[in-house]
């Protein structure tokens, strides 16, 4: 697929891409996902995205060539690869930050490098397609366990290892009251993750309803529709003894609904780096003290954020892109224990030709669109 | 309600919550959680190199002028080119990451790139098209009424916007041409 300008986009050919670095990987994809980030770069909201970038930062394959220097991968290998590119061994890689590599992303030192993402994050083109170029080979993918479902495989390159790590962003000790900000992808899997960590409450906050009866199911969550409360705010603290939540993971990022003026200047005119509503929630309802977890994606530029109120209650501000390979070991441990099954939210497949249709049909929330998985046609 | 030195209604017990919930408290120790703590010394990356070796040097390649060097690995996705091009080297060249013009000249290279791009394809035998692209013929497909409408959603509130951002930059290019060709004639 191809980036054809805001909220459009359309399968092109392209050249197999080739090997680039002695440690690249060329890898043929058998499953790609469309991450709720995506939607960002769909509508235009993310800097320098150039006509043609091909999206998809979700992708499992089969290994189809490798560079000179590559040690630990070999042609025919089933991998999933983490959304995060990197070295593995700068001053930033080296301290386990494999989310802030600063050895792959010429373009800015803010972020490290992410498949399919623009050119703010490095100029790599994505997984939605049917082949993709995996710089530092021997560093980001991983070989799939014959065991692993493969759809399990693939959800654990983003949107469940982000959620897993967003809980352990919250700092949450046994018995918190927990707030997660969204119910998307990785606001469910926060929400179940929570749990796992002890959480004494979860409380799940979207508009969908649909999304809200899979936070109930899935995730065992306590559900609020914010559009059918006058105030959020105001119910969060009384569910919460007047005190506000413990623990609020902010799963929403820049296109958050919920105040149609932030939404506007933040989301539809890009005056902002994104709205700011769902953050500017997390730190009205955390308690005094409390840890919010962001796991928003936002532009580069300023939001309008309440940052004296932040101060004032004497928040911690947590908050990273996820460093995907690091949470992998103990996901496959919960996977085998039957504590996760991540492909349980996914609710559409479609094949590679039918992306236009997938990507409105996401950002439209749809047929009770929660996850789509694509299928590229040489899969 | 008085507030006092604990939670007034404490949530439910941790034996009632293992009975309920999969999993529950598997990672209450911290030293479970793979991210605690932040830093570390001890992972085993992969990499097998103190630094990497460098992809061949591209000297027209764009960098942050934050970066010290070109980074040994780098993306060739879109290179830069055409008039949007010109304005992102010029965003990159002069200002920092830090600096809001750095921002909003790649702000407005991107739509000039999306002008640039369509112009060019109305010279290729595959124009752009904006129906198909955005994927709206498949709405009846998906229960468009049933799922905007009969629950509250706060985005119904703004979809009108949609399309005007969308189809918008469209009718007006086709206004300016029609008038264009008008004044001509005239």
């Amino acid at each position: 697929m191809v980036y054809r300008g805001p909220y459009k986009v359309r399968v092109e050919e392209k050249d197999i891409p080739r090997i680039e670095h002695p440690n690249d990987a060329i890898v043929r994809v058998t499953k790609a996902a469309i991450c709720g980030s995506d939607l960002h770069l769909y509508h235009g909201l993310m800097t320098d995205l150039r006509i043609g970038h091909t999206f998809g930062h979700e992708f499992i394959g089969i290994v189809h060539e490798v560079g000179s220097s590559v040690q630990n991968l070999k042609v025919g290998d089933r991998v999933m690869v983490p959304f995060n590119i990197y070295c593995g061994s700068c001053f930033f890689c080296a301290r386990g930050l494999w989310s802030n590599c600063h050895n792959v992303n010429a373009n800015a030192t803010a972020v490290g490098g992410i498949y399919g993402y623009s050119h703010t994050t490095g100029g790599f083109d994505g997984g939605q397609a049917d082949y993709v170029r995996v710089p530092f080979a021997d560093v980001g993918p991983a070989i799939i366990p014959d065991w692993l479902d493969e759809e399990d495989a693939l959800l654990m390159t983003d949107a469940l290892s982000t959620g897993y790590f967003g809980a352990q962003l919250g700092d949450i000790v046994e018995g918190d009251t927990v707030v997660v900000l969204g119910a998307g992808p990785v606001g469910l899997y926060a929400a179940k993750s929570a749990w796992l960590m002890g959480a004494g409450r979860v409380i799940v906050v979207d508009h969908l309803d649909y999304r809200l009866e899979k936070a109930a199911t899935f995730a065992h969550a306590e559900t609020i529709n914010f559009a059918e409360v006058d105030d959020l705010i105001v119910l969060l603290k009384k569910e919460t003894d007047g005190l506000g939540a413990d623990v609020v993971i902010e799963a929403v990022g820049a296109e958050a609904d919920g105040n149609l003026l932030q939404h506007i200047t933040g989301s539809k005119l890009k005056l902002q780096g994104g709205s700011p509503i769902a953050l500017n929630w997390a730190i009205d309802g955390v308690r005094k003290g409390g840890t919010v977890s962001i796991l928003g994606a936002y532009g580069p530029i300023f939001s309008a954020i309440k940052f004296g109120d932040a101060v004032n209650k004497g928040l911690t501000l947590r908050m990273n892109q996820a460093p995907v390979k690091r949470q992998w070991p103990r996901l496959l441990e919960h996977i085998k224990a039957g504590y996760l099954k991540p492909s349980d939210i996914v609710t559409h497949r479609i094949p590679l030709e039918h992306i236009a249709e997938g990507y409105h049909m996401f950002s439209s929330k749809l047929d009770g669109c929660i996850k789509t998985i694509v299928l590229p046609s040489a899969a | 309600m008085a507030y006092i030195s604990e939670k007034t209604h404490p949530n439910p017990s941790a034996a009632e919550l293992r009975a309920r919930i999969p999993g529950w408290g598997a990672d209450l120790d911290p030293v479970n959680r793979p991210s605690f703590p932040r830093e570390r010394r001890d992972l085993d990356s992969g990499a097998h190199w103190d630094y990497p070796e460098e992809q061949p040097r591209d000297p027209s390649r764009e960098k942050s002028i934050e970066h010290l060097q070109l980074t040994p690995v780098y993306g060739t996705a879109q290179p830069l080119k055409g008039f949007s091009g010109a304005i992102r080297r010029f965003a990159y060249e002069r200002f920092s990451e830090a600096r809001a013009a750095h921002w909003l000249l790649l702000i407005l290279g991107d739509r000039v790139d999306a002008i640039e791009e369509h112009l060019r394809s109305f010279a290729t035998l595959r124009p752009d098209n904006p129906i198909t692209q955005t994927g709206v013929l498949s709405e009846f497909r998906r229960h468009p009424i049933k799922s905007r409408f009969g629950s509250k959603r706060a985005d119904v509130k703004h979809m009108w916007l949609d399309p005007i951002l969308v189809a918008g930059p469209w009718v007006l290019a086709g206004y300016v041409v029609y008038r264009v060709f008008r004044g001509k004639k005239g």
